[in-house]
């Protein structure tokens, strides 16, 4: 049984890698994603990994399938676009919400252009589902740098980040961090989609860092408890993928994040914070 | 309280300040001084301007034309305590931690807290919520949390103090309880604005008035501000917003006072009046 577990990773160096790749990316994308579930930004990070998409493209369409130059390509893209919109909210009657709308939109439109105009099928495959069965040092290195900066970043940033998020008024009021510290944490959650989508490609890119954040909501009730759950989800998610991915003969980023979308659904049933399956028991309210 | 350009270091000054959205005036022509450790009360009808001159002297929106002069005051020598705040109380946070954020000036993004525990738990005892430092604040009823702001102001210690409407909504005991910790924050010295609309406890606790109807109705000493003759002149003065308002003509300069209009609080009883005269036939005439 537990050899059943073990082998495809000391049998397979491809699986060794995968796994180191998506243990980086679980420690750093999924305690962002606590951040974003709480600042109800969850679907602004869907939004923000489809503007990678034109910035990747660029670098496909300069360098071919090369890692490098498509990260770069997606991280140029995706901050210009996160501090675009960013700045639009700050200065214009839009919300932060309908702006970046706007930009993922161009954004979006423009990597979908760029890419039919040169890559043929299979490219356009590996962009949008990825490649974790085949990262190679470059990647990894990718991967963990990227991991390191979010943990070292979230570390740095922590109080006012979270000040920012409680009330924002109040850290503007006290000091000037609140521009800064936000615009960091775009910058985090940018970073995190650009490794996302190397290893899970632009579609998932996504999936590991908010489906374990918001599974933590069911088992943690501050963030000193939500970040560790998050994270100890998201290692499961990305193990139970590989394998489920070697024995099956599935591809592997759809299903590291649908073992976490399954990880979310037993947790929304059987939770201890708020699970439905704890609303069939009927419990006396206490006296005070 | 007076002319504005010899503020005095603690003091905040309004040179021909003008507060807006989209061009609108809602603060208009406001010139003034308001005393380092003064304590004053800001009232007047709705869409009078009050809490946006509060917003004003935060610097969390700009002037339209003039200045607020806070000679000697930095950021973080202003404490604000907003009307709705906008705090996130589906957070997952604190009572404990949501306080302790007053702590900022002095402990900054890294340094800890541990030696702050103490101060904490001392606000949190004055304001009555002793026993409610683990709480999440989504539990707090509205009352609570308004007490648990009032103490997060008690620890920024902050040499003037803005409180928007701060007792809206909250029951007479603890109204009574944050007014005596206002009045603390008098005997210490610190200056105190508050926007406030129940008069007679502007009455009872504020020696100083601001009567404000997008331009200053009358300033100065309570007894004298809040006569009936002002306070009908301060609501026909607040206009409905008019869409078609032609451009404001009236030169900024030409709004500063001839004379020290506002001698300190017991001295001034006719107040901005005559400012207003002034503007309006310039700037409606075009």
């Amino acid at each position: 049984m537990i050899d059943l577990l073990t082998a495809p990773f000391v049998e397979f160096a491809f699986m060794r890698r995968a796994l180191a790749g998506c243990v980086a990316l679980s420690v750093g994308a999924a305690p962002v994603g606590v951040f974003l579930t709480l600042r109800r930004m969850s679907l602004m990070s869907e939004a923000m990994s489809h503007a990678i998409l034109p910035g990747a493209a660029v670098g496909f369409l300069w360098a071919g399938l090369s890692l490098p130059a498509m990260t770069l390509g997606g991280l140029v893209a995706g901050l210009a676009v996160a501090l675009l919109s960013g700045f639009v909210a700050r200065s214009t009657v839009l919300r932060e919400d309908a702006s970046l709308a706007a930009f993922y939109l161009i954004s979006l439109a423009a990597g979908v252009l760029l890419i039919s105009a040169r890559g043929s099928s299979i490219d356009l495959l590996h962009i949008l589902f990825g490649t974790v069965l085949a990262l190679d040092d470059d990647a990894l290195l990718l991967l963990g740098g990227i991991a390191t900066v979010t943990l070292a970043g979230l570390a740095v940033a922590y109080r006012p980040l979270v000040m920012e998020c409680v009330d924002p008024l109040f850290l503007r009021s006290v000091g000037r961090a609140s521009g800064p510290v936000h615009y960091c944490f775009l910058a985090l959650v940018v970073l995190n989609l650009v490794g996302g989508f190397a290893a899970l490609g632009t579609l998932l890119a996504v999936g590991l860092m908010l489906l374990p954040a918001i599974t933590a909501r069911f088992w943690a009730l501050d963030l000193t408890g939500l970040m560790p759950a998050a994270v100890v989800t998201a290692l499961i998610a990305s193990v139970a993928g590989l394998l489920v991915s070697y024995y099956g003969g599935v591809p592997t980023g759809p299903a590291i994040v649908l073992a976490a979308g399954a990880l979310y659904l037993a947790s929304m049933l059987l939770g201890p914070r708020g699970g439905l399956v704890w609303r069939l028991i009927p419990a006396r309210h206490l006296e005070a | 309280m007076n002319a504005p350009v010899s503020a005095p270091g603690g003091a905040l000054g309004f040179r021909g300040l003008t507060l807006g959205y989209a061009r609108h005036p809602a603060v208009h022509h406001l010139d003034g001084t308001i005393a380092p450790g003064s304590l004053t009360a800001v009232v007047g009808p709705n869409g009078a301007g009050k809490s946006t001159l509060l917003k004003g002297i935060i610097g969390e929106i700009a002037p339209l034309e003039g200045e607020v002069l806070r000679p000697g005051l930095s950021r973080r020598d202003i404490a604000y305590l907003p009307q709705a705040a906008e705090i996130d109380r589906s957070f997952p946070i604190g009572v404990f931690d949501l306080v302790a954020m007053g702590l900022w000036r002095r402990v900054g993004p890294w340094r800890s807290l541990k030696a702050h525990r103490g101060a904490v738990e001392a606000a949190l005892a004055a304001v009555g919520l002793t026993g409610f430092e683990r709480r999440p604040i989504g539990t707090l009823s509205g009352g609570q949390l308004r007490r648990a702001l009032f103490a997060r102001v008690l620890l920024q210690d902050a040499r003037v103090i803005l409180l928007d409407e701060p007792f809206a909504a909250i029951d007479a005991r603890t109204t009574d309880e944050l007014l005596g910790l206002v009045h603390g924050w008098h005997a210490e010295g610190r200056t105190v604005v508050a926007v406030l609309h129940d008069l007679d406890q502007v009455g009872r606790h504020f020696p100083a008035t601001l009567l404000l109807a997008r331009e200053a109705v009358a300033w100065g000493a309570t007894p004298e501000v809040l006569t009936a003759d002002n306070l009908r002149r301060a609501r026909r003065l607040c206009e409905a917003w008019d869409e078609e308002a032609p451009v404001c003509r009236a030169p900024a300069a030409a709004h500063r006072h001839d004379g020290p209009g506002h001698e300190g609080p017991g001295h001034d009883g006719h107040g901005h009046d005559h400012q207003g005269h002034d503007h309006h036939t310039h700037g409606h005439a075009a």
